[in-house]
This record gives structure tokens, sequence and C-alpha cells, in this order.
């Protein structure tokens, strides 16, 4: 059982919110890959000034499913901690995808705001998931701050690119063997969740891979499935490569004919 | 026996031509001053069944396909039939591809084939889509139009008021009708209307990128209208700047010269829309409504109003049985 900040989840799918066909098709997406946990970003347009939120608010909330609200399009440490804050009296829950991003383009996170930002968010009470990249000592500096789940990448968000660097996600592994680590943008298909998974990752967050997918239904379940079996083969200590082939029955006794 | 529309939107004013062509009697109401004042003056008037299939349910297409037809026959002259173009940047040309793969209906149109057909887009973009059974309307144009049309057909409308003692009512009030249907929600849009001589475009032009899809489309008087936003919330407050860029951006990068064209409007609106972003004709406690357009209010409202004038005649001819006056 992964365990989120004292929070016991037994799906290791966790499913942004936006971009679906529909809402109807939001909720059977969710609830085919059996998910416990969802993100939604809070456009400033939804909490309307008035913190009422519409009618996608309502259909999230009979899902009856933990939210992870977050701080998508963000590109700045103010912006950011106003955003988590709205977000905690909209939502009302402390927990806050931490986004912060550097670069508009690329939608890569500005580590340096993102550090800043959590230690405020942490300091007010907020338990912090933050997006961040594979890199060591953010990692660090993360934890540092207080943050007890780190969000690494593996590829640019919604670039479906997979895993692009394995050996820095490892090493990210082995850097912090008890800090639950769920990757958090890049994941294009179900192939790309299992072996981050196979690689000692706790959990996976997806949002486009499934939202934009032609069937997002189908889509949902097949990566609950490959995340499943990517989880699993982690614990049951996969083979490793090797350079030649190795013969699976054995070969003494046997006549040779060539 | 006359029936009262309330809402002179496009599902309402649909619904009225629709029933009016059975020779059916008809009132419209609706609380604004005129049929500018609501969602559908926001539209931007698409008849693109084939191009909206690529986020949509089956029934977008099957419902959407006879629409151009429809407004036809009750609009002569107002429906332009070129077709939808659909372009992507460059760097986001794999988005063409996925686009390609949703949709039936087009056909994938090289450099010179998009220079002839937009000759003002020539050398822009090396690859396009052609849908080239779409059309589009001027919704600022058609729901007048359609007023006017029915003014001449008998059809009473009372604007700015709130009639009602009717024995039969249709509601087509779209998102006001959501405090009495809880499954409805809104769906706010942003718009901008850009006007430029520098530039002319034949058909609507849609921008694919992997964070907001817009369109173009071309409106009389050099003017453009680029939208649109699709936005969780029912607020109805001024368009903000993020997505006023947003829009103006992508109407930047499918022509430079929209970056000297004058903003002459902002417009925001909320779509109705139901959880799967498909529209329902419902009966309920005997009124009939038709609402849950979402952004498909000019392309689906001809299809709804066929059913909802369908139900509404057969409530008329049981009262009418009823009362002992059939025949």
């Amino acid at each position: 059982m992964l365990e989120l900040y004292g929070r016991a989840v037994s799906s290791r799918l966790l499913l942004g919110t936006a971009n679906y066909p529909s809402p109807a098709v939001l909720q059977r997406a969710v609830r085919e890959a059996g998910a416990q946990i969802v993100t939604v970003s809070l456009r400033r347009e939804i909490a309307g000034g008035s913190g009422r939120v519409g009618g996608f608010w309502s259909l999230i909330c009979d899902l009856d499913v933990q939210v992870l609200p977050n701080t998508a399009g963000c590109h700045s440490v103010k912006e950011a901690v106003l955003t988590a804050q709205m977000a905690r009296e909209v939502f009302g829950v402390n927990w806050i995808k931490l986004e912060v991003i550097g670069h508009h383009d690329t939608l890569q996170p500005d580590v340096f705001a993102l550090v800043e930002a959590a230690r405020i968010l942490i300091d007010d009470g907020f338990e912090v998931f933050p997006y961040t990249t594979d890199d060591l000592v953010v990692a660090d500096r993360l934890l540092d701050a207080g943050c007890r789940v780190l969000m690494p990448w593996c590829a640019p968000i919604g670039s479906a690119r997979g895993p692009v660097d394995k050996d820095a996600l490892r090493s990210l592994r082995a850097h912090v063997p008890d800090i639950p680590l769920i990757v958090d943008a890049g994941i294009g298909r179900p192939s790309h969740a299992a072996a981050v998974m196979e690689l000692g990752y706790d959990a996976v967050l997806l949002n486009t891979a499934v939202a934009a997918a032609g069937d997002p239904v189908a889509m949902a379940k097949a990566f609950a499935l490959a995340i499943e079996a990517g989880h699993l083969a982690a614990g049951a200590q996969p083979l490793e490569p090797r350079d030649v082939a190795v013969p699976s029955t054995p070969v003494i006794g046997k006549a040779v004919f060539s | 026996m006359t029936i009262l529309i309330k809402g002179a939107g496009v599902a309402g004013l649909a619904l009225a031509a629709e029933l009016a062509r059975r020779g059916v009697a008809v009132s419209v109401t609706d609380p604004e001053q005129s049929p500018l004042g609501n969602a559908s003056s926001m539209a931007g008037g698409m008849l693109a069944p084939w191009c909206e299939r690529a986020s949509a349910e089956e029934e977008v297409l099957t419902w959407g396909r006879h629409a151009a037809d429809w407004w036809d026959d009750m609009l002569p002259g107002e429906v332009t039939r070129n077709g939808t173009l659909v372009v992507a940047p460059g760097r986001d040309r794999a988005e063409l591809a996925r686009f390609a793969e949703r949709t039936s209906g087009h056909a994938v149109i090289d450099a010179d084939r998009i220079a002839e057909l937009e000759p003002d887009l020539a050398g822009r973009f090396r690859q396009a889509l052609f849908f080239e059974g779409e059309a589009h309307l001027d919704p600022r144009r058609a729901l007048p139009g359609l007023v006017d049309m029915l003014k001449g057909r008998g059809v009473r409308f009372h604007f700015g008021e709130a009639l009602r003692a009717y024995s039969l009512e249709a509601d087509c009030t779209g998102f006001a009708r959501a405090a009495d249907d809880p499954e409805l929600r809104g769906v706010r849009g942003e718009m901008l209307i850009l006007r430029t001589a520098e530039i002319s475009l034949s058909r609507p032009v849609r921008l694919l990128h992997p964070r907001f899809p817009v369109y173009v489309a071309p409106r009389q008087d050099n003017c453009f209208m680029v939208g649109a936003t699709m936005i969780e919330s029912s607020r109805a407050g001024p368009v903000s700047v993020r997505s006023m860029m947003e829009l103006m951006n992508a109407a930047y990068s499918l022509h430079p010269a929209f970056g000297e064209a004058e903003v002459v409007e902002t417009g925001v609106g909320v779509r109705p829309a139901y959880p799967d972003n498909l529209p329902r004709v419902k009966i309920d406690g005997g009124v009939v409504s038709v609402n849950g357009l979402y952004r498909h209010g000019f392309l689906l409202a001809p299809a709804m109003a066929r059913q909802a004038a369908d139900l509404l005649c057969e409530q008329i001819s049981g009262m009418e049985l009823r009362n002992g006056t059939h025949g």
C-alpha cells in the first residue's frame, strides 16, 4: 500500500481532469482505472470570486475520490502560493500539487522558485507534491523544505515521449529510497508507465495520455493494468540484460549437430 | 393552440422555425431586448460536424451533418459552403496527423492547394486538412434574420418581457435553466472580433496547437471572429488577459497581418452543457426543453428543433383529442 502524507492509497495511478471530450467520459475513465486521486487545476475563473465552483466541480465530487489541486500555469512564487491558498479554500484540502513553470513553451519547472514556494506553503500548513525534474540536488532541497513526496518528470509535459533518461530516474530512485516518487509528466503510452514502475517508482500521474486518447476510458484501464504490472515486476526482481544469449533449457547431454 | 417558446437564442429560434414550418402557431419570449443578447450571438457559427467529431461523440456528426441544408432552407444566402481548413504550426504537425486520424470527410492538401484555396495563407503552411463538406454562417446575421423571417410567417416576438400562462410551453433558455435542471453546467467561452483589410479568408481556419485549438472565422466588413476558450466555469465576467493573449497569439501565428488588426470586440458567453456535452430534448412536468447545445449551437439546433417539434406536435394532437376539437 502506498502512503502519501499519511494517507494510504491502493491505486498507483493518479489522473488529471483536463481536456477530456466531456465530464461524462472523464468520470468513466476515472472509474475504469480505479484511480483514487485526481488532480484539478484551479483556474481563477472557476473560483469566480464568490468561492463557488460550478457544475464541473460537482461532477468531480460525484466520483468520491481524493482531490489533489494543482497550481498549473503559475510562473512565479507569488502566483503559485496565491493559487495554492485559493485552492485550499475552494476545495477544502491542504494537499497541493505545486507547479512553478519556468519556461512558457516547454513548461519546464523553475526549480529555484519551486523550492522557495514549497518552503512557504509547508510553513503555511500545506502538504506539497512538487512537480520537479530528475535533478538530485533539487530533490534534496525540496526534502529540506519539508516535502515528503516528489513528482519528477520523465519527459516534458504533454510530450508523450516516455522515460527519456532512465539512468537519471534510477539514480533519483536510489538517492531517495524512502520517499514516494510519482512520475508526473511525459508519459505517452502504458509501456512508458510500466517502464518507470519497473524502476521502482511508486506511482504515475497522467492527464493528456488518457484524456486525448481516441478512447480515454479504454486507455485509462490500459494504464492502470500497465502500472500494476510494472509495480509487481519491480517487486519481483526482474532479470538484468546480458550481452550474450543464455539458453533457458540445459544443453548438457544433448546431441550437437552443428 | 399557440406554443410559447421561452428563449430567443439559437435553440428557441430554430424550434420556432421548425414549428412554423409545420403550421403551428408560436410566440417567442426573451428577457433580453433582442436576439443578440444571449450566448448564441457569441458563437462561431461553424457548421463543422466532421471537424467537431475530433473531440465529440458520434451524435454530433449524425445530428449535425444536415445542419447546413436546414439553415440554407430557412435563410437562403446566409450559409457559406466553402469548407473548413485545418492547419498546424510547423512544430505541431504531429497534431495534424492526429486530427486526421480522428476525423473523416477531409483531404490532406499541400502548400499549392492551400494557396489556391486561401491565397493569403500562401507559403505559410506545408500541409493542411480540407473539410470540403463543411459550411459556416454569421450568427449576428442569422439570429435577427430568423426573427424577421418568422415575423413574416406570423410568429409573435416579445422581447424584454416574461410571458406565462400558456398551456403549452417549450423552454429554450440555455444556462438560465440550470437552477431547474441540476444536470446542466456552464462552460465559459471567450472570443474576439478583429478587423483588418490586409488579409481575407474564404472559410473558417482552425489552428491546431497542443494546448488550445483556435479558429478564425471570416465575417463581413473585413472582420474575423477568433474563438473560443473552453473553461469549466459559469462565470460570465469579462475576458481575461491570459485568454485574450492566447486568442490573439493564435490569430497572429495564423498570419502576422493580424498583428495590425483592430480589436473590435471581446465577448464572453456561458455555454449550457450536459455531462456528455451532447444536447437533450426533455419533457419534465409537461414542459418540453431543448438545452445543452454546448459549443454546437448552430450545428445541432436544427436536429434538436426537429425532435422537440415532433414531441410538441404529439402533445398538441393529444390535447386536441382530449378537448374534442380534433377534426
